[in-house]
């Protein structure tokens, strides 16, 4: 138990540090692109899916489905955004 | 199944790798290519080491919401980004708040009997267990139902200005209360189990709505930057319910970088986030309104101001909402591609809460092709305005009303602006001479060196063009 707490403060003050350097430049491709890492949701989507437990697993789909969205339509969104970004 | 964790792990250094590149634009789209590698590995591990797992139903899940998902992110207009981010933070949120349920389903059984409950191979105590699973689900439902109000107020299906209705503030607080008893008969697997469960969704879905709904406009790159951090505080809650430490670090990961902006946009306007959220700024000022009757403001044709542009050395462009409103980013480049043709330097002042979330503005002129290093941030540009010949403003208000440096009665006193008023002359363009989204009249539109120039963006912007050409 101690371990994942470790884990999660530690991933806190690692996301602090590396997003406090992000220039406001990107602000809005950091949103949609940290949006689709919190589609990360789709990996506890796809272990709630267990075969059985009727309810539980339709949940579980549409969460798959939602999760998708989110990491499908983030990266994607993201990338068209940056690709925009050029120099003089 | 320990195995697994260890390519979690590697996912998250992917992604803490891949923001790391977005500090750059020349290395960002990279950034985001390793992000996207970190979550294919991240899935195809679940999908692999998962077992009794309903393949089927999986796939169907997944081409369901890469359709929609891919859909909407080749199609949306750069300018409808705000409303796009504060969906998909939406789906996230519900995402974890059903995952969380449907574990809930499955361990209901040894909830009621008070046993431990194994996660991932791993034995807890049923008041950890209930303890994470109601918050989980709280935080979820309420980042679900709270961006599709913002989703709502940012494509006008709902007004954009504060909601409000009496007794909301007792009534959110009621809720809240509501809420922790939820919580915390949930962890004592005391009372009726199946009851506090539909209890929690439904609080935190109405919480979603009565948080959301009295936020005005230009408050809104705070609520979509609190609500994106939101949904990473969803996933790092749902990885606490199935021990996984794949969502625990991308979810502490988005959960810091919402922060961080939500910090930003707060300071951007000089207010506590507690302020912004409980504040429902954005009704009548009357103080203000009266003052803007008296004020004498000039009104020039583009022909008049074409003129003044033909003498200007110096031009800084201040974008605004009304641009995005206008689509005018196009015009924008035309206009300044033609007088920087002439030998004159144009730069874009970009303020923090210009738009409707954070960077909005810098994606807009950059899909108009507008280089990055001609975007300035506040700091940077605000000594420029000493020299300058014009400042042209389009559609932006409140980002420029000296009122925030004098006025203590101001709603937005306090608020760092764009010190506009500085330049030889002001050209204000904007639609009509009703006050920016903060509702507050602006006292730049009747200064001596100001002068507007009505109609829309888009269309003054190409005339203007035109009329400068024909000098």
């Amino acid at each position: 138990m101690i371990d994942v707490i470790t884990i999660f403060i530690l991933a806190i003050f690692i996301g602090f540090e590396v997003i406090t350097k992000v220039p406001p430049t990107l602000h809005t491709p950091l949103m949609s692109g940290s949006n689709a890492i919190s589609g990360i949701a789709i990996v506890g989507a796809i272990i709630s899916t267990r075969v059985g437990g009727e309810l539980g697993t339709w949940l579980g789909v549409a969460a798959v489905a939602f999760a998708t969205i989110n990491v499908v339509g983030g990266f994607m969104v993201t990338d068209r955004m940056l690709k925009m970004f050029k120099r003089k | 199944m320990e195995f697994v964790n260890l390519f979690y792990v590697l996912a998250g250094i992917l992604f803490i790798m891949g923001l790391k590149k977005l500090s750059h634009p020349k290395t960002a789209r990279t950034g985001n290519m390793i992000a996207s590698v970190g979550m294919l590995i991240a899935i195809v591990v679940t999908l692999l080491a998962a077992d009794a797992i309903d393949y089927t139903m999986i796939v169907a899940g997944m081409i369901l919401g890469g359709l929609i998902g891919g859909y909407f992110a080749v199609k949306v207009e750069m300018t409808a980004m705000p409303q796009m981010v504060a969906i998909f933070n939406g789906f996230g949120g519900g995402a974890s708040a059903l995952v969380a349920a449907a574990d809930f389903l499955k361990n209901y059984d040894q909830l009621i009997a008070g046993q431990n409950i194994m996660v991932s191979g791993f034995e807890i105590s049923p008041v950890f267990y209930g303890a994470v699973v109601a918050f989980s689900i709280f935080v979820g439902t309420l980042t679900f139902t709270g961006s599709f109000i913002a989703f709502g107020k940012l494509q006008g299906f709902i007004s954009g200005q504060p909601i409000v209705f009496p007794l909301q503030q007792a009534i959110n607080a009621i809720l809240a209360l509501a809420m922790l008893g939820c919580i915390i008969l949930m962890a004592m697997s005391a009372g009726n189990l199946q009851l506090i469960f539909l209890g929690i969704i439904i609080i935190s879905a109405v919480l979603g709505i009565t948080l959301t709904i009295p936020i005005g406009g230009a408050d809104m790159p705070v609520v979509i930057s609190l609500l994106n951090s939101y949904s990473g505080i969803a996933a790092a809650a749902t990885g606490f319910v199935l021990l996984n430490q794949g969502l625990i670090i991308s979810g502490a990961l988005v959960g810091a970088s919402g922060l961080i902006l939500t910090n930003i946009m707060c300071k951007g306007m000089n207010r506590s986030l507690a302020n912004v959220i409980f504040g429902a700024v954005g009704g009548e000022v009357e103080g203000a309104a009266a003052a803007a009757q008296q004020m004498t403001i000039k009104s020039y044709s583009t022909e008049e101001a074409a003129m003044i542009f033909d003498a200007a050395d110096k031009i800084i462009i201040v974008p605004g909402y009304g641009l995005a409103v206008a689509q005018a980013q196009h015009a924008v480049r035309e206009l300044a591609e033609y007088l920087e043709g002439k030998n004159k330097t144009v730069l874009y002042a970009i303020h923090p809460v210009a738009g409707r979330m954070p960077g909005h503005m810098n994606v807009l002129l950059a899909e108009a092709n507008i280089p990055y290093e001609l975007l300035k941030d506040l700091d940077e540009i605000n000594p420029e305005f000493e020299d300058c010949d014009v400042a042209l403003i389009l559609g932006a208000n409140d980002v420029v009303n000296p009122a925030a440096r004098h006025d203590k009665s101001s709603p937005i006193y306090g608020m760092p602006i764009l010190d506009v008023d500085k330049s030889r002359t002001v050209i204000v363009n904007k639609r009509t001479m009703n006050p920016g989204f903060a509702g507050i009249q602006n006292e730049l539109f009747g200064f001596d060196n100001t002068i507007m120039v009505f109609g829309d963006a888009k269309d003054m912007l190409n005339q203007l063009l035109k009329d400068v050409k024909e000098l």
